[in-house]
Formats: structure tokens, C-alpha cells, sequence
């Protein structure tokens, strides 16, 4: 089962290589490929439609002025199941993508650990044992998975209505359809907020797919050694050094 | 001050805070009263509300007895229910009740509806749907106990009885009342009607030999605005699945009253953690950063 998906994930990733390209200059690393930019495009492209277009249709006293983009109530309606299984199509495409990075380590149970360190702003470098994605990134990638789940599940049910699966289902559903949109909600936030202005530089890695070494060896040291051979934290301290020197 | 009523509302779905007007005037509450006892299935009502109603032909399905289709649809209101039900010592009696919606005082449509005033409950109990603010989500449908909202999927709205609020608001009884020729349909206030169902069951009890009879009129969902006199009160079920404890899903309940307003306050609040964690805490900077100027730290304890 594994290496059908792995050998689907490379030609995927090979056949989008061809069509887009990543740049990477001197003092950077590779780190998105042009398949995963696209599908976490696409996955963000239809969870906003999904989200505006729900939201219009949840809490109208607070979030009329959402539908209004899609054409209006009846139409929201009728187009947010849609957007939904485009969303959990393409995510679902990004988690075989990412299955093998996402994987739980010891290391992650750790970073949970040190949390406070990261949120107060202490630890200024990652712990050393941070790979690729840090627990954080998994976690909030497993509660999509989950979340995904949730959400097919009850759209079906909401979608097809009562006439098909009778009251209690479509009425219990209708909960934790929104509960899933909740915690979704709140992840978006922080998602969004530390890929862009939170932790600078980490945006580009989803726009052309770079990013800068010492972004690499103070976010996730373990993978810039992984992929440079070199010691993050001596590479870091060299940096300061230099830093130090100009005038 | 005269006896024409304008349609005062009470409550709207979807809608924040109450209703616009509520409570300037006094208005007593409508109610029909249909009399199982008497009605011959002759569905007078069933022509009078598609006429009254504008409501283009609908075709009907055989089924063997005596009931115009299996149920309500979206053209098609008023339906009596035919049932031949067989009592205990062996004899047959032909129950026929006119189903149709009951205009429950507390509707699980309206409750369950995302729409702001795609369904409106007016202040003399008739509930009613809007059709343009309807979303056709149908999640009315499985707010009401009574299988009454029915979907449209051409329009893709939500269709059901509206008691003719039409009518009623210039005064008038509604159009199956007026066209039944047992006085088996009755329409009045709440309290008339009521009234008069009680006395119908004393009599049905003590002169006709029905000791179950009575009245429906659930209280599940704070009575209705249809009330039934039954032969037999103790099983409504027979009179083609007439629920005896009519219940409004309690997801609905909590989904109106906790997760709306929590998820509002969450998305507020939500937003202004991040924001909040950027101007105090402030970002993490790929290091090693510019060195810092030597009192930037001051604050810092």
C-alpha cells in the first residue's frame, strides 16, 4: 500500500518539476516542491471558499456580508458542499504527500514539552531534534486529517438531507459539522499567523519553495543538518560571529 | 377596534435580538380544530387549499386506500390520512385525519432554520415560511416532528401550510375551513377551540362509548395551533403516524444557544490572541538577529 502511494507522490512530484521550477540561491535550501506549493494552494483556495461560504450560512446575524460574494444565500448554500469536496480532495492528495514527515516522533513529544518556550518567545533556536515539520505543524495536520474525516462524514449527511438519512443524523451532524469548523477556525489563525508575520521568512518556503539557511538551522535544526551535513547550532554561532565583526 | 388582525411577529430564524414590533399589540392566538370524529374523507380541504392556494395540479399515487398520495409535498398542503384500523374486538373503523402543518408554539423548523426570516412566527401562533430568505439548506426538515417542510428542487425552497396567514390577517378562516361540509374543521382562538375540543371527547366519552377519547394538543413542544379530538387519544400513532411526544432534536438547542455565539465569540477572539501575540510577545526571527542597541531591554525584568 505505502510504496503504491509513495511511487504515485513521485511521479506526481515529477511531473509537476517539469512544468514549474524552484529556484534556489546561495545561502538558501529546497524545501517545498512545486506538487506540494500547488496542492496546499488549492487546499487553502477551497477551505476559504468553504469557510465564507459557511460561515454566511451558520451565523447570518454576524456573517451576512459573506454571502453575498457567492451570490447570495441560496446560492452559498448550494455551492459550499462543493467547495468541501474539493477541499477534502485536494488535502487529501497532501496527506499522502506528507504522511512520512507527519509521522509522530519522540522527538515531537518532547517539543509539546517546551511549548511555553516557544509562545513566550524564550527559546530564540528550536530544540536541536526539530525535523522537517515541528510538532506543532503535525499537530495541527492531524487535526485536519481528523477534521476532514468529520467533515465528510456529516456534509454527506447535511447534503443528502434529511429525506435520505431521517431527522436524528442530520440533526446531531449539523453540531459536529461546526464543532470541526471551530477548531479548523482556530488552527487557521495560528497557522496563518506564524507563516507569515510571526516567524518571517517561512512564507516563501509556500510561494517559490526556498528558504534561507539560518531560517532553516533556528526553526528546524535537525533537517538543516539532515540536508547541509553541517552542525545547526555551530553554523549558527559562526553567523553571529560574522555578524559581530561588521561594523 | 376592528376584528382584521395585521400579522404581528414573534419570532424570527436566523435572526439576532427580537423581533421587530414584538409586543405593541395584543393578538390572540388562531387555532383549527379538526375533529377526527366527524370527517367523512370526502377532501373538500384537500381542493379548497390548492385552489386557494394557486397550486398547479398535482398527480395523485394509488396506494389502495382511500388517501390522495403518501404524503404532503411542496404544491400540495392539506392531505387526509387514511388508516383502517382494526380494534381489538374485531371490528374495523376508518380513522381519517387532515395532516398538514400544526403550527407548533415553539416550531422545530423555525429553530432549526440558519436563514435570517426565512421562517417567521407571527403573534397569533401562525408559522410562517418566507420563501425569498430561504437558503433551501432544508435543515427545517428535520426540525419538524411531523415530516410537514417540503423541498421544492426546482426553485430549491422549502414549501409548506401557512394556515393561510393570507386569509387569516384580513379576517377570514382558512380556505379548508371554509370548504368543509361536516363542520368537522372548526377555526377560533386557542382557547375557543380548545373549549370545544374538551367538551367533543366529554361527549365522544360518555354518549359515544369512546372512554379513550381526547384531545391532541402536544405539550412537548408547547401545543399547537392544530389540535385533533381523537378517538383515541392514548395512540396518535394510528391516525397515520401522529407522533405522541412530538420532540425538536436537542442538538438544535445547543447549536442555537451555546456554539453560535461561542463560535462568534471565538472567531473574535481568536484573531485578537494572534494579534495580541504579536504586539507583546512579537515575532520569532530567524537568528542570529541584528545586534540589539544596548537599553532596548530596559523593561525587561
Amino acid at each position: 500500500m505505502s510504496t503504491v502511494v509513495e511511487r504515485f507522490d513521485e511521479k506526481a512530484r515529477r511531473a509537476f518539476e517539469r512544468v514549474g521550477r524552484t529556484e534556489v540561491y546561495i545561502g538558501e535550501l529546497f524545501r517545498h516542491p512545486v506538487y506540494t506549493r500547488f496542492l496546499h494552494w488549492m487546499v487553502a483556495l477551497f477551505f476559504f471558499l468553504a469557510l465564507f461560504s459557511g460561515f454566511g450560512i451558520y451565523l447570518p446575524w454576524l456573517f451576512r456580508w459573506f454571502t453575498p460574494i457567492f451570490g447570495g444565500g441560496p446560492l452559498a448554500r448550494a455551492m459550499h458542499p462543493w467547495f468541501g469536496v474539493f477541499f477534502v480532495f485536494f488535502f487529501g492528495l497532501q496527506m499522502l504527500n506528507w504522511l512520512k514527515p507527519m509521522a509522530w516522533t519522540k522527538a515531537d513529544t518532547n517539543w509539546m514539552r517546551n511549548i511555553k518556550g516557544v509562545v513566550s518567545g524564550e527559546d530564540k533556536l528550536e530544540p536541536p531534534d526539530t525535523g522537517f515539520f515541528n510538532a506543532g505543524q503535525k499537530l495541527q495536520f492531524w487535526e485536519i486529517v481528523i477534521g476532514c474525516v468529520v467533515y465528510l462524514i456529516t456534509g454527506i449527511i447535511l447534503w443528502a438531507g434529511t429525506r435520505t438519512f431521517g431527522r436524528w443524523p442530520v440533526a446531531i451532524s449539523y453540531i459536529l459539522h461546526d464543532i470541526s469548523a471551530i477548531v479548523m477556525l482556530g488552527g487557521i489563525f495560528i497557522h496563518i499567523y506564524l507563516s507569515t508575520i510571526g516567524e518571517p521568512g517561512t512564507f516563501h518556503s509556500m510561494t517559490r519553495g526556498s528558504v534561507t539557511e539560518s531560517w532553516a538551522w533556528t526553526f528546524h535544526p535537525a533537517w538543516y543538518k539532515q540536508v547541509t551535513g553541517r552542525d545547526p547550532r555551530q553554523a549558527y554561532e559562526e553567523a553571529l560571529r560574522r555578524k559581530k565583526a561588521e561594523p | 377596534m376592528s376584528d382584521r388582525k395585521t400579522l404581528q411577529i414573534k419570532q424570527i430564524s436566523g435572526h439576532s435580538g427580537p423581533a421587530p414590533g414584538f409586543d405593541v399589540q395584543r393578538d390572540y392566538e388562531v387555532c383549527k380544530l379538526v375533529d377526527t370524529t366527524t370527517c367523512i374523507g370526502c377532501k373538500a380541504c384537500e381542493v379548497a387549499c390548492v385552489e386557494w392556494n394557486d397550486m398547479p395540479f398535482s398527480a395523485t399515487t394509488f396506494d389502495n386506500t382511500y388517501q390522495t398520495m403518501p404524503e404532503t409535498r411542496w404544491n400540495f398542503w392539506n392531505l387526509i390520512k387514511f388508516n383502517e384500523h382494526q380494534n381489538e374486538d374485531g371490528t374495523i373503523q376508518w380513522l381519517m385525519r387532515k395532516d398538514q402543518c400544526m403550527h407548533c408554539a415553539d416550531p422545530g423548523c423555525l429553530r432549526a432554520c440558519p436563514a435570517d426570516g426565512a421562517i417567521v412566527q407571527y403573534a397569533n401562533g401562525i408559522v410562517d415560511f418566507q420563501q425569498e430568505n430561504c437558503i433551501g439548506c432544508e435543515f427545517c426538515v428535520s426540525g419538524c416532528p411531523y415530516n410537514i417542510p417540503k423541498f421544492n428542487p426546482a426553485t430549491k425552497k422549502v414549501y409548506k401550510c401557512t394556515l393561510c396567514s393570507d386569509r387569516v390577517g384580513q379576517g377570514l378562516e382558512p380556505a379548508c375551513i371554509k370548504a368543509c361540509p361536516t363542520g368537522c374543521l372548526k377555526f377560533g382562538s386557542k382557547d375557543d377551540m380548545k373549549f370545544i375540543a374538551e367538551e367533543r371527547s366529554k361527549q365522544l366519552r360518555e354518549n359515544f362509548g369512546f372512554e379513550k377519547a381526547g384531545v391532541y394538543d402536544p405539550q412537548s413542544i408547547g401545543g399547537t395551533h392544530v389540535i385533533y379530538v381523537l378517538h383515541d387519544a392514548t395512540d396518535p400513532e394510528r391516525y397515520g403516524g401522529l407522533p405522541k411526544n412530538p420532540v425538536i432534536p436537542w442538538s438544535y438547542t445547543v447549536w442555537k444557544w451555546l456554539f453560535k455565539p461561542v463560535l462568534g465569540a471565538f472567531a473574535m477572539f481568536g484573531l485578537l490572541g494572534v494579534a495580541l501575540h504579536y504586539v507583546t510577545v512579537g515575532p520569532r526571527r530567524p537568528q542570529p538577529e541584528p545586534p540589539k542597541k544596548e537599553d532596548a531591554d530596559v523593561y525587561r525584568s
